[in-house]
């Protein structure tokens, strides 16, 4: 039985739809994802699994139970929010501790409990201290323990990280990936951060304007991206995307610009003319100088140390290149590129969904 | 949020409907008594439908309150001090905001003390000096042994004198003084780079930005010099001319205590008072509440 | 104030605050120092210059069992209107902000006594609450005498504090309004993942992080109580019956420009501008104190 069960999840604000029609189902102990750009309807989503937001249609479960008319105290699940929402006029114990307080949790237990929830976080020596006092990491730590104290069912983080600087980011990701390895409680973390989903999740769900494009593993959703959406939007930087027709005869897929690539299978193209042709960067190496790869010019360089991005313009289309090997490309030069055949993407160029397996 | 609290919403609407109730039916209760006769106005309880003498009390008590001169005083007056207000308030607030001198901390603090006493707790000696506005200035002259005799300057029984000491508060100043501190500082240097002087700025910048805060100033200053009662009935001794509509309610109630005033056409006298100012705030409620709250930010 | 501060033209700026200045020292420093002049002096029976007195008036002023009768008054008129007030308009506030259908409707409704003149909401209660006529009346047709603001100084407290009170509900009311809703939603949802009900959130979080507009409220109502009431007063009771209703306020004017008695009306404008600004200090002093949310 899954932990949490969203079927055919539907929300609307008068007229304006925002969640078209969500089903998912998150297995115990799981931490999924959502993953989509701002207004895509993901917290909204969360924000309904917790009991903040009213269902519009479908029904959503937890532990089994259909909860759509639960008030959020009667759902178990913990939220941490995206300001932290701490009470600014409460202590860091008192701000932890204030769940227990309600639920008349006897004086020496419920401290107690904060305490080791507090040592856990290393917030300790700041119990009697206001929010105000605390850094952002700090106050952070603080809204994992409000969570943390109640032992939850489900955990839902919404955008947690997004207001702690880049350093602290990926050191508070690291952690909430430990503590949910130590507390086993079913996740759902919502972010518009692809990097902070890949590393984090179990599963990643790709929302995009109220509809889930994918559902997979962090390595199924990278290697395997099932519309254009999803391949573009996961990875830094996103699969390049080409249009391109297809010779049949030849074996080949003729791009814009006159030039064309070699195809491995042409049989998993059946019944299509054209086809948006998906290439990660990494998947493109610079050729040596008349080995025949496709020609490219170099706009710009991207220097990020270990590797450089060539962004080059491929027959008008830009296309982006990672190189590995030091054999930087100055801007203005012409390149050619080899690619492999097999690592090539294909999507249907009307529905922007994928070409086979 | 989804909240399962039927008792308790049915409790909240409860509550705020009979408050409302309450809070609103003693506007009601002065218009239906206002339009009653002696006798039925007096029956107890009074019947709460509206009789058909509003007309003829209105009338009596027009007469008898001289309501046509006051209600033109009022008006003039509260548009006096509305104006002179939102205009000083405005120069005075940009001075101390967007002018760099040693002594606009003096300035600042000099017109904030102002704000602890009003006009109500200095009655006595305002008063005395609104018999003639020069009195300090010819003490100060005369304590400097400088022998210039001042015209005297009488401000009972003028629209000067029913103005000025309304206008001499700090509220507006402060009002402005709040909402300059929120321009960008830039927008100024952006003007001086553009080439514009202060005054270009305070005029073609900040007065168009600052029109919503002008409404509410101008708005609540309304209401403030309209209902203003004890100072009006100091400084106004000629009643025949220059009386302001409120004070006139004095008329409706007999010097003697304990006995009543005849009620009927004192609720009239109350409906034309009340009316203007009431109105005002039905029309201009978010821009009057904007201002209180801003002001005391 | 330092981050602005764009222009440097002095004369300019000294023109600007000019008008200003001018009126606030005429009709608010010469005042209040000759205020403190006429306390300290007495008139000459003849003409001339005053004399120097010292702490005469204060002493006659303090020596007067009738001015401690107007002080008693006054703080008793104070202190019930401002817990009046305040009860009522933050417990509106609350519901209100809970927005329930209809709630614009209310917070609109609730500020219309703001634009009534004190004494035209006196006049309007003197009749409400009349005990022969209006409608309060009717409880002396079944206990008759039980109600009677023109003989019983108990009743005519009630009256006045009831008419001070309705007058000034609307303006408590839309700054603890404010005030809860600039309280971020967030927190409330938090509180409601933490398992408070809505009452509970009322408790520990709505009403100590509205704490500061409090505060400043119960100055800003006990400072109105002691100044704005000479309207309701002179209309509904003329300070009595008996002085029960005798507000410092209308004390002064009584004394000053009834009896015309300048010396005596000073020294008692003194004591009040004393409490008014003892007040407005601990103001100031609290008034930083706001809540800063995360």
């Amino acid at each position: 039985m899954s932990a949490i069960t969203l079927r055919d999840v539907k929300k609307s604000y008068g007229r304006n739809q925002v969640v078209h029609g969500v089903n998912l189902a998150v297995e115990e102990g799981e931490l999924v994802v959502i993953l989509g750009p701002s207004g895509c309807g993901k917290s909204t989503l969360l924000r309904m699994v917790a009991g903040l937001e009213a269902v519009t249609a479908g029904d959503i479960g937890i532990g089994g139970r259909r909860v759509n008319d639960l008030e959020p105290r009667e759902r178990g699940c913990a939220m941490v929010f995206q300001n932290y929402a701490l009470y600014p006029h409460m202590s860091v114990a008192q701000n932890i501790g204030y769940s227990l307080k309600i639920a008349r949790v006897p004086r020496a237990e419920r401290e107690a409990r904060v305490k080791t929830v507090a040592e856990t976080l290393g917030l300790g020596e700041f119990l009697a201290r206001k929010p105000g006092q605390l850094s952002g990491g700090q106050r952070q730590r603080v809204a994992m323990g409000r969570a943390m104290i109640r032992e939850p069912k489900v955990f839902l983080y919404d955008e947690p990280l997004s207001n702690l600087d880049a350093k602290l980011r990926v050191a508070m990701r690291v952690e909430i990936r430990r503590l949910h390895q130590r507390l086993g409680a079913t996740t759902l973390f919502v972010t518009h951060d692809q990097v902070e989903a890949m590393t984090l999740a179990d599963r990643i769900v790709v929302m995009n304007k109220g509809m889930i494009e994918q559902v997979g593993t962090p390595a199924e959703v990278y290697h395997r991206p099932q519309s254009t959406y999803v391949a573009s939007f996961i990875g830094a930087p996103g699969m390049n995307l080409l249009k391109a027709s297809l010779n049949r005869r030849a074996s080949r897929l003729e791009l814009a610009g006159g030039q064309s690539l070699p195809l491995a299978n042409v049989g998993a193209l059946d019944g299509q003319d054209t086809v948006e042709v998906g290439v990660r960067a990494e998947s493109i190496a610079l050729a040596p100088p008349g080995a025949g790869g496709l020609r490219a010019t170099v706009q710009f360089v991207e220097e990020l140390g270990a590797s450089q991005l060539l962004h080059t313009e491929l027959g008008g289309a830009p296309l982006v290149v990672a190189a590995r090997d030091g054999m930087a490309a100055r801007a203005g030069a012409d390149v050619e590129l080899a690619v492999d055949p097999a690592s090539l993407h294909f999507f249907d160029p009307g529905s922007g969904r994928r070409i086979g397996a | 949020m989804i909240e399962r609290t039927p008792i308790l919403n049915a409790v909240t609407q409860v509550i705020l409907a009979v408050m409302l109730f309450v809070i609103l039916i003693p506007f009601w209760m002065v218009f239906a008594a206002a339009s009653h006769d002696f006798v039925t106005v007096n029956r107890v309880p009074m019947p709460l439908w509206p009789g058909g003498h509003l007309y003829e009390n209105l009338a009596e008590v027009w007469v008898k309150g001289n309501f046509g001169t006051a209600l033109v005083n009022s008006f003039i007056s509260s548009v006096l001090v509305t104006v002179g207000k939102v205009f000083l308030a405005s120069i005075t607030a940009f001075s101390i905001v967007f002018f760099r001198y040693r002594a606009r901390m003096l300035v600042f603090w000099a017109i904030f003390v102002t704000l602890m006493l009003p006009l109500e707790v200095r009655i006595v000696p305002t008063y005395a000096v609104a018999a003639n506005v020069l009195t300090p200035f010819q003490q100060i002259l005369d304590f400097a042994h400088i022998r210039v005799v001042l015209p005297e300057w009488n401000l009972l029984n003028t629209y000067p004198g029913l103005v000025l000491p309304l206008v001499a508060t700090a509220t507006g100043t402060f009002l402005y003084r709040q909402f300059y501190m929120t321009v960008p500082n830039e927008l100024a240097e952006a003007a001086k780079m553009d080439g514009a002087g202060p005054l270009r700025f305070y005029w073609q910048i900040l007065m168009p930005l600052s029109r919503s805060n002008m409404a509410a100033l101008a708005a609540i200053m309304f209401v403030y010099a309209w209902n203003q009662y004890l100072w009006p009935l100091l400084v106004i001794t000629d009643q025949q001319h220059f009386a302001t509509a409120t004070m006139q309610l004095q008329k409706m109630v007999p010097e003697g205590f304990g006995e009543p005033p005849v009620w009927n056409t004192a609720m009239a006298a109350n409906l034309i008072v009340l009316l203007p100012p009431a109105i005002v705030s039905i029309l201009l409620q978010r821009l009057i509440v904007r201002g209180l709250i801003v002001t005391e930010k | 104030m330092t981050r602005h501060a764009a222009f440097t033209n002095i004369w300019l700026a000294t023109l600007l605050v000019l008008p200003q200045l001018l009126l606030v020292f005429v009709f608010f420093y010469w005042p209040t120092a000759e205020a403190l002049y006429w306390a300290f002096t007495l008139e000459q029976p003849f003409g001339g210059s005053n004399q120097w007195v010292g702490l005469l008036n204060f002493t006659t002023v303090f020596r007067d069992p009738k001015y401690w009768n107007s002080v008693t008054v006054s703080v008793i008129f104070a202190l019930a209107t401002t817990a009046l007030i305040l009860a009522v308009s933050l417990g509106l506030a609350l519901l209100v902000d809970r927005r329930l259908p209809g709630h614009q409707i209310y917070s609109f409704g609730y500020f219309i006594p703001y634009a009534m003149a004190a004494p035209a909401a006196g006049l309007a209660f003197r009749f409400i609450f009349s005990p022969n006529a209006g409608f309060v009346a009717a409880i002396n047709t079944w206990f008759p005498n039980l109600w009677n603001p023109a003989t019983d100084g108990v009743d005519a407290m009630i009256l006045i504090i009831l008419c001070q009170a309705w007058k000034s509900i609307g303006y408590s009311f839309v700054f603890f309004l404010a005030a809860l809703q600039s309280i971020p939603r967030p927190l409330l949802e938090a509180s409601a993942m933490d398992g408070a009900g809505i009452l509970r959130r009322m408790r520990d979080v709505q009403v100590p992080l509205v704490m500061p507009t409090l505060f400043f409220l119960i100055i800003i109502n006990l400072t109105d109580s002691f100044v704005d009431s000479f309207g309701i007063v002179d209309i509904t009771t003329h300070g009595g019956p008996a002085r029960a209703t005798d507000l410092m306020v209308y004390k002064i004017y009584f004394d000053g420009f009834k009896a015309q008695d300048y010396s005596l009306a000073a020294a008692e404008s003194i004591v009040l501008m004393v409490l008014v600004v003892g007040l407005t200090f601990i103001q100031f002093r609290y008034i930083e104190r706001r809540v800063h949310y995360t």
